[in-house]
């Protein structure tokens, strides 16, 4: 097992470069949920290798945002392009920007009924075709990468928070996501577990991994994310890189919105 | 700010208990635990079998009262019982007159001597080897199934699921293979029973699962439907269903085109059992949290694999007790079947009451007692059946 580092510590960022390719394009979407407009008019260019944090307060839609990626939100105005792949109610299509994009939960969602290690083999056999043994291999490198291996015979309710969260996190590597997606992924764990999860998501940045998190460590913020972005009301009210975001706010919303989280 | 003792508590001091009512009061803060205490056995009022009865038949004036209560009911009717089943019972017998004597009990000779009819019925006699052979085969597969550990037991679902019941049928039926046919008509009793019963529950499960998932569905067509198909066969008794396939389906069916009754039937019960099956499994699926749904769908799973993978398995086993109510229930309604002129268990035994020959004061109260020991051993155990693999299930995946 190896040393986990701390939060505050350098990390390598050799392997950190973001590229020119798009990754990710977002033009003037625009979703409801019935009659309640949630997002508006959002615009957003990811390029691979980019690690970006959405923050903003409860119910600014962020989460929406993420969703709509891998559609598990539907929008209604606007053009989402994941891959090169527009989506659109096309499921083909639908599926395959699904296999391409990871995700991982607040409330980790691990199928209760599998094993962890069924978990993480599940989705290679049967959405990539992977022989059982081969997908196996992976499952228990990747349980290794987040230091969990040890437990894959286990069902996810003997696991703690932190360890499901891992392991949420190892199922989606599994897939070899080009994109990972998460939602608020420590919001739901005991303060002494947020590390060991964070510790698993800076790795993976490290690694040059396109990321989009919602979440609201803003440590994390600082030391991973080459941009952050801060929501209200459905929209996008600024982003910047992580170190003028966090000294020179210059919404007074982005400013409101700062001090309440970091005033204690 | 008070010192804070429990951080730099000195190791080698030796007044480490807590000190009550102690002068100083930062040394009542102080305690440092010496050695841990050993485990005691719980006490005697609450073990064992006298603290068992205690806890549970003596905790109060008014449970003491409800003990003596239950027990002298059961002192009221077991012995009775026992008197009229066994020890003043009529085992053996030629015909009524071994049951009229003073004071009979159940006349089990009755039984004895129609015990044929009540498991055949009036199926052929020399042809009746057929029937145990389909029971015996189906019995041999069916019993190693139900032990988890049992090697080869996909291959032996295999078989009951698409082999079985093409087997059974062509043996039961006949008319192939050199056996003389045996019509349907002719069926009766157990047979009857267990036909329209396995039938019923093979066909309703998946039907039922089918139905469920098509009143979830996104598709308003199939949602539709399926809405439709449900209300009407809920909304409908079983007796007007029987009756429907068996009086007034032929009637709107072309000249020369007939469905076997029995069939007519067994279409009829499977059909309407899948709609309360429906309804139970719609229940598991609603219990499924999104989370489910939305981490399968974000791995990239297509709708039949998520369905089969996460959200079946998990719904089916959080509504077992509900299937198995419905099998239950679907089970004991095969008696009405009567109404629709085929003798089952029942129905066969209620029709030896008119048998002259056995008619005494105790046959129906002797067939009655039968017919009911039969059905309540299938239900039963299907019953213990279903709680065993509950807690089989149960144990992987208990969260901790």
């Amino acid at each position: 097992m190896t040393e986990s580092q701390d939060i505050a510590a350098p990390i390598d960022r050799s392997r950190m470069e973001v590229t020119d390719e798009v990754a990710i394009q977002i033009v003037d979407m625009h979703k409801w949920f019935g009659e309640f407009h949630v997002l508006k008019a959002i615009d957003l260019t990811v390029f691979r290798g980019e690690r970006i944090v959405v923050c903003g307060p409860s119910g600014s839609g962020k989460s929406t945002l993420i969703r709509c990626i891998n559609r598990l939100e539907e929008h209604q105005r606007g053009q989402v392009i994941v891959n090169g792949i527009e989506l659109t109610n096309d499921l083909k299509k639908i599926d395959e920007v699904r296999r391409e994009v990871g995700m991982c939960f607040q409330h980790f969602n691990l199928f209760p009924h599998l094993t962890i290690l069924e978990n993480c083999t599940l989705a290679p056999v049967w959405v990539r075709k992977m022989p059982r043994s081969e997908a196996h291999d992976i499952a228990l490198h990747f349980l290794e990468r987040v230091h969990i291996a040890d437990q894959a015979h286990k069902f996810p309710g003997q696991l703690s928070g932190g360890q499901q969260q891992r392991v949420a996190i190892a199922r989606s590597l599994c897939m070899n996501p080009q994109i990972m997606l998460f939602d608020e992924p420590t919001s739901a764990l005991d303060p002494e577990m947020i590390k060991e999860v964070l510790d698993v998501m800076i790795d993976l940045a490290q690694e040059g991994m396109t990321m989009i998190c919602v979440t609201h460590e803003m440590g994390f913020a600082r030391t991973v994310a080459n941009r952050v972005i801060f929501m209200d009301e459905g929209q996008i009210v600024e982003q910047n890189e992580p170190e003028p975001f966090f000294s020179q706010p210059q919404h007074p919303r982005t400013r409101e919105f700062l001090s309440q989280i970091l005033s204690h | 700010m008070p010192e804070m003792h429990w951080l730099n508590a000195d190791m080698n001091d030796d007044t480490s208990r807590p000190v009550a009512g102690g002068k100083n009061s930062a040394q009542n803060l102080r305690f440092v635990r010496e050695e841990f205490l050993a485990e005691e056995p719980a006490p005697v009022s609450t073990v064992g079998i006298s603290g068992w009865m205690r806890i549970n038949l003596f905790s109060s004036p008014l449970n003491i009262i409800l003990t003596a209560f239950s027990l002298y009911l059961v002192w009221l009717i077991v012995p009775p019982v026992i008197e009229w089943a066994f020890i003043n019972a009529i085992w053996e017998g030629e015909d009524r007159n071994a049951c009229l004597v003073d004071n009979a009990g159940a006349c089990w000779a009755f039984i004895d001597a129609k015990f044929g009819q009540i498991i055949y019925g009036r199926y052929t006699i020399d042809e009746r080897w057929r029937v145990d052979l389909v029971y015996l085969i189906g019995a041999g597969a069916l019993i190693p199934l139900l032990f988890e550990k049992m090697p080869g037991r996909r291959y032996l679902a295999l078989f009951l699921i698409l082999i079985y019941p093409v087997f059974a049928f062509v043996l039961l039926t006949g008319g192939n293979f050199g056996l003389p046919h045996v019509e349907t008509a002719l069926w009766g009793g157990l047979l009857v029973t267990l036909v329209v019963a396995v039938v019923g529950i093979v066909a309703s499960l998946p039907l039922g699962i089918l139905l469920a998932l098509g009143r979830r569905s996104d598709m308003p067509v199939v949602r539709m439907f399926c809405i439709g198909f449900i209300e009407l066969w809920r909304g409908v008794p079983l007796i007007t269903v029987l009756f429907m396939a068996s009086v007034m389906l032929p009637l709107f069916l072309p000249e020369g085109v007939n469905f076997d009754k029995l069939i007519r039937v067994l279409i009829g019960v499977a059909l309407f059992s899948s709609a309360y099956m429906a309804e139970v499994v719609r229940g598991g699926l609603q219990a499924i949290p999104r989370g489910q749904y939305e981490a399968a769908h974000a791995l990239g799973l297509s709708y039949w694999q998520s369905m089969g993978f996460i959200i079946l398995p998990q719904a089916l086993r959080m509504v077992i007790p509900g299937i198995v109510n419905t099998f239950i229930g679907l089970f004991k309604d095969t008696t009405l079947v009567l109404i629709v002129g085929l003798f089952d268990l029942l129905g066969i035994i209620q029709l030896n009451f008119t048998d002259p020959n056995w008619s005494t004061p105790q046959t129906a109260a002797t067939g009655y007692a039968f017919a009911g020991l039969i059905f309540w051993a299938f239900c039963f155990g299907m019953s213990r059946y279903s709680i065993r693999v509950e807690n089989k299930l149960n144990e992987g995946t208990r969260r901790a």
